[in-house]
């Protein structure tokens, strides 16, 4: 039987970088001293199924070092070694040693063996270092037999009771290979039970039915002989006792099966995936995503029913003659379900797509971690709202502005625990990461309690750049808009970790491109808040057809606070410019669009006219249009691809015509509105083309 | 080159030798050409979106079985007359490289001519005209007595997507 066991590589690596995370994020949360056992458990297994995995594959660097630290986190949960820092950050260390590996095979580049042979040795002198004094308090504890200990005095061997679950032979374990690597130990002597056996013609041949009763009669270790069905723990109800010991003495919990051994196998599979986290690979752009079974059992039911309206409205075709009332209404009935069994099936689809945030914060408590060493600060880091889901596309594209933010966060914001207690503030500073959604959107905020911004600073620096006259008078927006520009950077000294000022306006980049926005908030002393507002998905938009003149636009729904007709009245003029009406308490400026777009409207007195209020960057403005038309949900197509952005529009769509609408930009008309293009905007290009 | 060679039959140049065909089209009587292989789509002129804000050469954008394609008017491009579309007015699709990928635009124009095998060394390099930068034009190809400018879609297409110097002049 040749498998090419290649086509299975991409989901190793993928699920053992998965298992890393796992890895990395447990050892961070352990408790020094007091370590939470299924934490332990959680990491053990991981770095078990990287082992596993590895040594199938022929990664066979990747699983002897895996070896090591599976031994250490084996006895680790066994409870016969306290949990050190020193062992935490060795594992931790060894977790990203062990990234590397996997990384350079999958990339067939050559693994640093170096580097893995120094942590094997350190792995190791911690291992063989204070095993001993471990081991006596253990020795008190009541459960002799998991000590690792060699005591095998008055041990006449091991009875073991194997019974795998149905679908064992289906992970490529074979019983017989364990059997004869057992009788390598000693003198074995097997005892098999077929009264599970069918008769022949219901017998799947793929399927194990048997379970047998092995007798070792050897003076071994029971690690050794665990370690024989160590790749199937999980696949079967084993038992082992000792021989000479009283036959109910209970054995290491952990392998003693917590599911019911009648339990089909069928069931603990699907229990085992749906529980499983599911993660995609974050760091590397992998083309592929995983997707929680529920969300695929949605999109398969959608499916389902819009088969149904399907040939529902299919009947009705069969001879079109007689089209009678009765058939008009089921017809429109069966548009009607069409249409929801449509935007249902769109809302699945898109929900393929969407993650929750904590793929991208998941690697903030390690980054913490370790700058926090480096720079010998104390922070603690707080994240909310880690189920907030979001496009997998966006996801991607805002890690790395994340992480430099963070990172900014951690440097510059947090002072050192000594200037924060002269400051009377906490030695430990916290930098909080919290998503929400908010509107159509999702705002990822990230907060610190550190120094601040000092402004003047700042300016001083821009001053300095040439970025600003020195008598500028600045706004704290226009202030803190410095940090983003190319090449800013008030740190005065240059770390490896930031200030070499590239970083913050290419943040700003990569958001914009998203179609996102950021700002920043801070005080002197107390602070500095980056709030990162970003569209929900790229993709779809619920949408308010508006007309001007001839064109129509549509307004994203999330933005309009109200629609009303414009009465007299409320219109009041400020230096004969700009034109306010007054909505309840409040003044908001009209915008008029067919100006801003140089378009013939017909509506050009505001008398009768109607005002959209919308709302962006928390500043309101009405747009004067012609008419409201529906509202619809709109696939969003970029007019980047093959043209340019343009102010005021953030993209286009096709309405149900086949013709191109544009998509308004709300923040962007109200800056156009108040920065009007360089007047006339088409005519001043011709001038300059003809010029 | 077989295909080349079967519609090439009034030329006498060797077709194995360095040629490439152009698509050639008529602005204000003159015959300007394209290369062919750039060429995605020919089709009737059908009305256009105007994008706001944007210099007057953009008609607006199109829905190209759902892409959207900006519409650029190379009458209005070359400062000539624009004249009222017709029945032989076409937007001829094409794919335009620039250093951040491919995109596809339309250009707008009187209508299509031709195809043509035109030799490498048949290509003459544009003089100095002082009306539209020479940047734009690749060369000019005598075609049985006919001058044909070829063009150079990435540029003329580029400048002012681009950069923002919309300025068609030298």
């Amino acid at each position: 039987m040749a498998i090419d066991i290649t086509q299975f590589h991409e989901t190793f690596f993928e699920e053992s970088f998965e298992g890393l995370d796992i890895m990395e994020s447990g050892l961070l949360n352990l408790d020094i001293g007091a370590a939470d056992n299924d934490t332990v458990n959680a990491i053990f297994r991981a770095a078990h199924s990287i082992k596993g995995g590895s040594a199938t594959f022929g990664f066979s660097e990747v699983a002897e070092f895996t070896h090591g630290m599976e031994t250490l986190l084996d006895e680790m949960r066994d409870g016969s070694r306290d949990v050190t820092q020193e062992s935490v950050d060795t594992l931790l260390q060894s977790v990203d040693c062990l990234r590397e590996m996997l990384g350079a095979s999958r990339d067939k580049t050559p693994i640093d063996l170096e580097r893995a042979e120094a942590l094997k040795k350190e792995l190791e002198k911690i291992l063989s270092s204070d095993n001993n004094s471990i081991k006596s308090p253990s020795e008190n504890d009541e459960s002799k037999n998991t000590a690792p200990a060699s005591e095998s005095s008055g041990r006449d061997g091991w009875e073991i009771k194997f019974k795998p679950y149905h679908d064992m032979l289906r992970t490529g374990n074979d019983p017989v290979r364990m059997f004869r690597e057992l009788a390598e130990l000693g003198d074995l002597s097997v005892e098999i039970d077929i009264s599970q056996l069918p008769a022949l013609e219901d017998l799947d041949p793929e399927e194990s039915y048997l379970s047998w009763k092995l007798t070792l009669k050897a003076d071994v270790e029971k690690e050794k002989v665990k370690e024989i069905f160590e790749w199937v723990e999980d696949e079967c109800d084993i038992e082992f006792n000792e021989l000479s010991a009283a036959t109910d003495k209970a054995d290491n919990p952990a392998n003693v099966m917590a599911t019911a051994t009648t339990a089909p196998p069928q069931t603990t599979d699907n229990s085992k995936k749906t529980a499983a986290p599911k993660k995609a690979a974050t760091s590397t752009d992998s083309a592929s995503i995983r997707v929680s079974i529920d969300k695929v059992d949605a999109l398969i039911n959608m499916v389902g029913e819009l088969v149904i309206t399907q040939s529902m409205i299919g009947q009705l075709d069969c001879d079109l003659d007689e089209f009678d009332n009765n058939r008009m209404e089921k017809l429109r009935d069966g548009l009607t379900l069409l249409e929801r069994n449509t935007r249902e099936l769109q809302e699945s689809v898109m929900r393929i797509r969407m993650l929750p945030i904590s793929f991208a914060f998941n690697r903030f408590p390690r980054m913490v971690h370790d700058l926090c060493q480096k720079l010998n600060k104390k922070i603690e880091l707080k994240t909310t709202g880690e189920q907030t889901e979001l496009d997998k596309t966006v996801m991607e594209k805002i890690g790395d502005p994340l992480v430099h933010l963070v990172r900014n966060s951690i440097d510059h914001g947090i002072e050192m625990p000594e200037e924060r207690v002269a400051a009377d503030k906490p030695e430990t500073g916290i930098i909080e990461l919290n998503a929400f959604h908010k509107g159509g959107n999702i705002i990822i905020e990230i907060k610190d309690d550190g120094a601040g911004f000092n402004k003047e600073r700042i300016k001083a620096k821009a001053v300095e750049r040439g970025l600003i006259s020195s008598d500028e008078q600045l706004s704290d927006e226009k202030i803190y808009d410095l940090l983003f520009q190319p090449g800013f950077s008030t740190a005065e000294q240059l770390s490896d970790i930031s200030g070499r000022g590239v970083g913050m306006d290419v943040v700003r980049r990569n958001i914009r491109e998203l179609g996102g926005n950021i700002d920043v908030s801070s005080e002197m002393g107390k602070g500095t808040t980056f709030t990162i507002r970003l569209p929900l998905t790229l993709a779809i938009l619920d949408g308010q057809l508006v007309c001007v003149g001839s064109e129509i636009y549509i307004t994203p729904l999330v933005s309009i606070v109200e629609s009303l007709q414009i009465k007299k009245e409320f219109v009041n003029n400020i230096a004969g410019q700009t034109e306010l009406y007054k909505v309840r308490d409040d003044y908001i400026p009209i915008v008029r669009m067919h100006n801003i777009f140089g378009i013939d409207a017909e509506q050009k007195n505001l008398e009768g006219g109607l005002l959209v209020i919308v709302e962006g960057d928390g500043k309101k403005a009405g747009l004067l249009v012609d008419d409201l038309l529906g509202q619809q949900q709109v696939v969003i197509k970029s007019l980047e691809t093959n043209y340019k952005r343009v102010d005021g529009v953030s993209g286009a769509t096709i309405l149900g015509d086949g013709t191109v609408a544009l998509i308004l930009d709300v923040d962007g008309l109200i800056e156009l509105s108040r920065n009007p293009p360089t007047s006339g905007n088409t005519s001043t290009n011709q001038v300059r083309e003809v010029a | 080159m077989s295909a080349a060679q079967q519609i090439d039959s009034n030329t006498s140049v060797d077709v194995m030798t360095d040629t490439d065909q152009y698509l050639t089209f008529i602005l204000a009587g003159e015959e300007y050409g394209v290369d062919i292989l750039r060429v995605q789509e020919i089709k009737g002129w059908d009305n256009v979106t105007p994008i706001p804000n944007t210099p007057d050469y953009i008609k607006g954008v199109i829905n190209l079985r759902g892409t959207i394609v900006p519409i650029v008017d190379l009458r209005h491009k070359f400062s000539l007359d624009a004249i009222p579309y017709g029945a032989t007015t076409v937007v001829i699709v094409l794919k335009v490289s620039s250093e951040d990928g491919n995109r596809t635009m339309g250009i707008v124009v009187d209508a299509v001519s031709d195809v043509y095998n035109v030799a490498a060394e048949e290509m003459k390099p544009p003089p100095d005209f002082g009306t539209i930068s020479i940047d734009y034009v690749k060369g000019l190809a005598t075609v049985e007595d006919k001058m044909v400018i070829v063009l150079e879609i990435d540029k003329l297409l580029n400048s002012g997507v681009l950069d923002n110097s919309d300025s068609l002049l030298q």
